[in-house]
């Protein structure tokens, strides 16, 4: 078996069991489908839980899990003895990235059934995008961090931005003018429509750029830290 | 199959580890001794491959340990005093993660486990477990495959004498399988009842290296006989002729209740050679 399905299985046996990563996971479907059958309201925008929730979930449960799981192996001591079992970094890194990105997907999955079948494709591509994005940022904290703490005092600064910025931005037109540089509140937008064209050319820009960021950060990380 | 010529490690400006030399033959148990800080672990970090070095040569499974291969990998077992365990996994499914990184046989989980005396504790989370249970999950992740090299980095540390005396019993049984076993330790009578061979690493330096009897015979210099007699005094003699006169005497006379000759073990041998001693913080 390779290594890289080791890890995922190792991962997909550790699910349950750890339950600080787990709630990441289910916390924001979970709180999707009791907001959007229990609270409905004059005038309140088609699937607005939905598709606010769904950017929170983007800019949370991914990049805390992801550092989480990463600093969690670092401080126990159980990376260093992967690696010396001849598990590759990339192949470790590689199989925690599948691992959580199809754990989002999944929590995506649900999130989605409320809305119309036609958006659910487009919704799904655009979650899968956003978490590939948060995987790495998640991914680069857990890099550099030599412990859970560490890593947990870093995340969080990270995930009130992305995660709160677009919610804010809703109510606020100072904060909706930092946080349109964030691909959490371009997707926000992209979900209004449930098309690019809401966000153009330039949120799409401000989104590859956020995913570029995130990809030579994650780099000059891996390359600086190692595991 | 193992060797290291005129090894320097530096850490800073600080020298770890100075002109290291030694040779393990297959099938050999071979113990570093020293006490904390003496660079053990850097040794074995670096024999291991997980630390570079400043100068020299280290030759692992007959190769440059630089141009280990995966496979080769595969043939290394290694147990660090600071690895860890995978806490919230029963003792079977942290051997699984391995047997599957190792493609060996899940048959072989319950197996090791069952010569590691874990077998009634498979199901049982690690977190569960006591130091020397953990302890004994970690050897059974480093025999699972079946290694020709196991590294084990002070693997009795901190064990009760019985948990110690059953490790002792497993590197044994391994070594009767051909491996050839590296072992740290501080623990002097450890490295007698194991080691075909030791090294005494003080600061970085092998003060002394070779079998463990030969290692005490050569500073066996004060050549006495110690005599308990049955009138519960103790008389100690000199290795030589007259004394041996007296002690025909004694035992004529049915004086003498027990004789011991009084050759120094090697944590005196370490204490002579280095004015510390080995179990010393």
């Amino acid at each position: 078996m390779d290594n890289v399905s080791v890890i995922i299985k190792k991962q997909i046996r550790d699910t349950f069991k750890n339950k600080t990563v787990l709630i990441q996971f289910v916390m924001f479907p979970a709180m999707t489908l009791i907001m959007e059958n229990a609270i409905k309201m004059d005038g309140m925008p088609v699937n607005f839980f939905t598709k606010l929730f769904s950017v929170m979930y983007i800019g949370m449960a991914p990049l805390t899990s992801a550092a989480a799981i990463i600093s969690e192996e670092k401080e126990k001591n159980t990376l260093r003895v992967l690696l010396m079992a001849n598990v590759k970094p990339w192949e470790y890194l590689l199989g925690i990235s599948v691992y959580v990105w199809t754990l989002c997907m999944l929590g995506a999955a649900v999130m989605a059934t409320g809305l119309p079948a036609s958006d659910i494709p487009f919704y799904m591509m655009t979650m899968g995008l956003g978490f590939i994005i948060s995987i790495l940022a998640g991914a680069c904290v857990g890099i550099y961090a030599k412990n859970q703490m560490v890593s947990t005092s870093l995340v969080m600064p990270v995930m009130m931005v992305l995660s709160f910025a677009p919610m804010l931005a809703m109510f606020n037109d100072k904060i909706e003018k930092v946080a349109r540089f964030f691909y959490t509140q371009q997707i926000r937008v992209v979900f209004n429509t449930m098309s690019f064209d809401g966000v153009g050319g330039k949120g799409l820009l401000i989104i590859a750029v956020n995913a570029c960021l995130a990809l030579g950060l994650f780099f000059v990380t891996f390359r600086k830290n190692r595991l | 199959m193992i060797s290291c010529r005129n090894l320097y490690k530096s850490f800073s400006d600080k020298t770890v580890l100075s002109g290291i030399n030694f040779s393990i033959e297959d099938g050999e148990i071979f113990g570093l001794l020293g006490p904390s800080g003496a660079g053990k672990t850097t040794l074995i970090n670096i024999i291991t491959g997980q630390l570079p070095f400043d100068k020299g040569y280290v030759c692992v499974l007959d190769k440059n340990v630089k141009e280990l291969t995966g496979e080769d990998s595969k043939k290394i077992g290694i147990m660090m005093d600071s690895f860890g365990v995978y806490e919230r996994f029963s003792c079977a499914d942290n051997l699984k993660i391995f047997a599957d990184i190792y493609g060996v046989s899940h048959d072989r989980i319950i197996q090791t486990l069952e010569a590691v005396g874990l077998k009634d504790a498979a199901g049982k989370p690690a977190s569960d477990l006591s130091k020397g249970m953990r302890a004994r999950l970690q050897l059974a992740r480093v025999f699972m495959h079946s290694p020709k090299i196991i590294f084990l980095d002070e693997p009795t540390s901190g064990l009760d004498p019985q948990t110690m005396k059953q490790i002792h019993h497993l590197i044994l049984d391994k070594k009767k399988e051909g491996c050839t076993i590296f072992l740290t330790t501080h623990n002097m009578e450890e490295a007698t009842a194991l080691c075909d061979k030791v090294a005494l690493l003080n600061e970085g330096v092998i003060v002394e290296c070779g079998a463990p009897k030969e290692v005490v015979r050569k500073y066996n210099h004060q050549k006495k006989i110690k005599l308990h007699l049955v009138t519960g005094e103790d008389v100690e003699l000199p290795h030589d002729e007259g004394s041996a006169e007296r002690i025909f005497s004694l035992m004529i006379e049915k004086k003498v209740e027990t004789i011991h000759s009084s050759e120094p073990d090697l944590e005196t041998v370490f204490l002579e050679l280095t004015g510390r001693k080995l179990e010393e913080a």
